[in-house]
């Protein structure tokens, strides 16, 4: 089991702040994605007329969703496939073990899907005597370390080269301790080598999904190093794991997605692999499995239609949001304690996992508002953010001084001439003691403040005060 | 000169008038943003009234789900700044919370929805006020040195201010705008955000106070009252030998006041 850790965020924050080799490895995601992301849309003149259609694409489609994955399934099936539906994580797990060992798999193959980690998939398998080797670079080095991802496209981000190099001397026995590992393509070159043996002995290849495809039965997987396509060809078996929300209605839709969806990943036009698949093999085809399974995974999704999170479902899991938050900038995936970080992980994650323990994620955000600016499917995440405070709000569920403290502001704030009168006593307070440096150095009751910042003092008198005795006197020189 | 708080709003022989929502931060720390703020929508052309039954936009209280407060604070708002021709908020957070957000907190409210939508159409940010609405092109003001401007995020992403405050300060005389690095990266400051989760607020407003160090600017501004305070605290416990202001205290001339944080030496 992968332990949630979500009610630990502020814990887990604190420790990923105070760790160098973390901080080293997450200046990649400052300095790499935001750039490369900004060329690529500066690039294309359409790109945000783009993002209106693949946000009205995705809107037609969760409106109608009954109907699409009703029509998609006739497809799968027509094809010579078969789809199999989970209400929640463990029907998955079920439903793919049960396949699984109808083949007689010992080994399974799997390319990158975050919805495997959701339902914690690799930890099933192993405890049912099935190896499952993850084939993804990123995904591959966090397997060999026991470790979740931190990032839904960069799995390994939190991790330094060095890092890596050690794991794969650690695990991989075979090598020469002189060999050079210090250039990324060796590692890379490493990884290629044992993968290969694997692709070829694996007996289930399982995958996720960028999109399925309504009309046609078609599943897409978009990678950059191929693995996908090894995964799912070379086995007896594929199996699709996706969630509800993948289905759109044509190939023409997923088209005009594609577009947006590696720029605002990668920056790239297109990720390296776009690669479709349609059933089982054919006759004439070349390769390709004798079965192919797909696993729809509703696991609480349902629940959001309709509800004030249905716009979450848009979600295509580009992780720009996560580049570009400052909070996930500094802490990195981990601390969020679940399976999807940043911002998209921090409206996700509630619905889930429940509020009552993934209550810190969004509250940690400072609404600045770039996640939300730059999501390809115009995804509104500080307002859904703010309406899982609502709940934790009319749920009581945030600390009870934090909640006095505001209630006694909002009883100030609704009464102007009370309010104006009790701040008027308290600046003029603080106002003198804070007279001769201009600023505090510590204040009682403002520690998370002063703990790392000077607190600037209060003029002592406040603007309505100044204003009233300016108006007063120019009254009085003009009688 | 300005009217008195109590004087009818609308007899001002054609000048517009302006309802000047001061932001509860201006109004306890740094009363000097309210009277530059007030200079410069004169020049703009307009008389401005400061409403007394202002206290807060209700932010806090939104931001942290108590949405009933939120809503009663909205009211008493809207209500307040009825009589006025315009709203003109020193602030692009305040600004933000009055001109996009109160909608969301009368939604499916017939008897309100009308005012609520007067309301956000006639509420400004102070710099987008002086420059798109009044068409303001440069100010009547000087100050010698270099300085930096920090956007803050809600007047960024929520209101569209980023051009309008660099265009009326290239026209302060002796001011030389150097660009800062990141300037539309948050500064961490987030509201309760920052004592919530004061260690990785401080993360983020150190990597924001080096940028500001390393741009050399001697001045760093932005039309935040909360991003500043938070952006000089934390200069100043560094030892960073940078001023921050209010970026209307620079664009109206009144700079004689010490800047955020400092006593007159």
């Amino acid at each position: 089991m992968v332990a949630i850790t979500s009610p630990a965020f502020k814990a887990n924050a604190k420790a990923a702040l105070a760790d160098p080799q973390l901080q080293k490895a997450l200046n990649h995601v400052r300095a790499g994605f935001i750039a490369k992301r900004a060329a690529a849309v500066d690039a294309l003149p359409e790109f945000d007329a783009l993002r209106d259609s693949a946000r009205d694409i995705k809107n037609h489609t969760l409106a109608n969703l009954d109907l699409y994955l009703e029509a998609y399934e006739e497809k799968v099936t027509e094809t010579g496939g078969h789809v199999h539906y989970a209400e929640t994580a463990g029907e998955a797990r079920g439903l793919i073990l049960s396949i699984c060992q109808k083949a007689g798999a010992r080994t399974v193959t799997k390319g990158k899907s975050m919805v495997a980690e959701e339902i914690e998939l690799n930890e099933h398998l192993e405890a049912a005597g099935i190896e499952a080797v993850e084939t993804d670079l990123g995904e591959y080095i966090i397997q060999l370390r026991h470790e979740p991802p931190s990032h839904i496209i960069a799995p390994a981000v939190h991790l330094t080269q060095g890092q890596i190099e050690a794991d794969f001397r650690r695990v991989h026995t075979h090598l020469d301790p002189k060999r050079d590992l210090s250039e990324a393509r060796e590692l890379l070159a490493e990884a290629r080598g044992i993968l290969r043996q694997r692709f070829l002995e694996a007996d289930v290849g399982i995958t996720g999904a960028n999109f399925l495809i309504a009309e046609t039965g078609t599943s897409v997987i978009v990678t950059n190093e191929g693995n996908g396509d090894l995964t799912q060809i070379l086995p007896r078996v594929h199996i699709v794991l996706a969630s509800i929300e993948k289905v759109v209605p044509t190939l023409e839709d997923v088209s005009q997605i594609l577009r947006v969806l590696a720029r605002s990943a990668t920056g790239q036009e297109m990720s390296t692999y776009t690669t479709f698949s349609t059933g089982p093999r054919r006759r004439d085809d070349p390769d390709g499995p004798d079965e192919y399974h797909v696993v729809i995974l509703d696991n609480g999704r349902s629940d959001m239609l309709g509800s004030q999170f249905q716009d979450m479902l848009r979600c295509i899991r580009c992780a720009a949001c996560m580049n570009h938050c400052p909070v996930y900038q500094e802490v990195g995936g981990h601390a969020y304690g679940w399976v999807y970080p940043g911002p998209m992980g921090a409206v996700l994650t509630p619905q889930l996992i429940g509020i009552d323990k993934a209550g810190n994620l969004p509250n940690a955000s400072t609404f600045c508002g770039r996640c939300e600016a730059v999501c390809p499917m115009r995804i509104p995440l500080p307002n859904m953010m703010r309406h899982w405070r609502e709940r934790e709000f009319e749920r009581h569920l945030q600390p009870v001084t934090y909640r006095t403290g505001l209630g006694v502001w909002a009883f100030l704030a609704r009464r102007p001439r009370l309010y104006q009168f009790a701040m008027g006593i308290a600046m003029r307070v603080l106002g003198n003691l804070g007279h001769r440096r201009g600023r505090f150095r510590a204040l009682p009751l403002a520690g998370g403040w002063t703990k790392y910042r000077d607190l600037p003092a209060p003029a002592g008198k406040t603007f309505q005060e100044q204003w009233k005795e300016k108006q007063r006197a120019l009254a009085g020189r003009e009688t | 000169m300005a009217d008195t708080s109590s004087a009818p709003a609308n007899a001002g022989g054609g000048r517009p008038s302006v309802g000047l929502f001061v932001t509860c931060l201006v109004d306890l720390f740094r009363p000097s943003v309210g009277f530059a703020a007030i200079k410069l929508i004169e020049a703009a052309g307009c008389r401005v009234s400061v409403p007394a039954t202002q206290t807060c936009c209700g932010q806090p209280a939104y931001n942290s789900g108590d949405r009933k407060d939120a809503r009663a604070i909205a009211e008493n708002v809207i209500a307040t700044f009825e009589p006025y021709d315009y709203v003109v908020v020193p602030s692009g957070s305040c600004g933000g919370m009055l001109k996009t957000h109160y909608a969301d907190l009368f939604t499916g409210d017939e008897a309100w929805s009308a005012r609520v939508a007067a309301f956000s159409a006639k509420t400004f940010e102070l710099i987008s006020f002086l420059v798109d609405v009044r068409g303001m092109t440069h100010v009547d003001a000087s100050f010698a040195g270099a300085v930096t401007y920090h956007d803050a995020c809600s007047g960024l992403r929520e209101l569209g201010v980023k051009n309008q405050p660099r265009r009326l300060l290239k026209s302060v005389e002796g001011l030389k705008l150097v660009e800062l690095k990141d300037a539309d990266v948050c500064c961490g400051f987030g509201g309760t955000f920052c004592v919530k989760y004061p260690d990785i607020s401080n993360a983020i407003v150190e990597r924001k106070a080096t940028a500001v160090a390393e741009s050399g600017a001697g001045t760093l501004l932005a039309g935040d009252l909360g991003c500043l305070m938070n952006m000089a605290g934390k200069l100043q416990r560094e030892g960073k030998a940078v001023h921050t202001r209010h970026i209307a205290e620079v664009l109206a001339g009144m700079t004689d006041e010490p800047a955020i944080g400092e006593v007159e030496r």
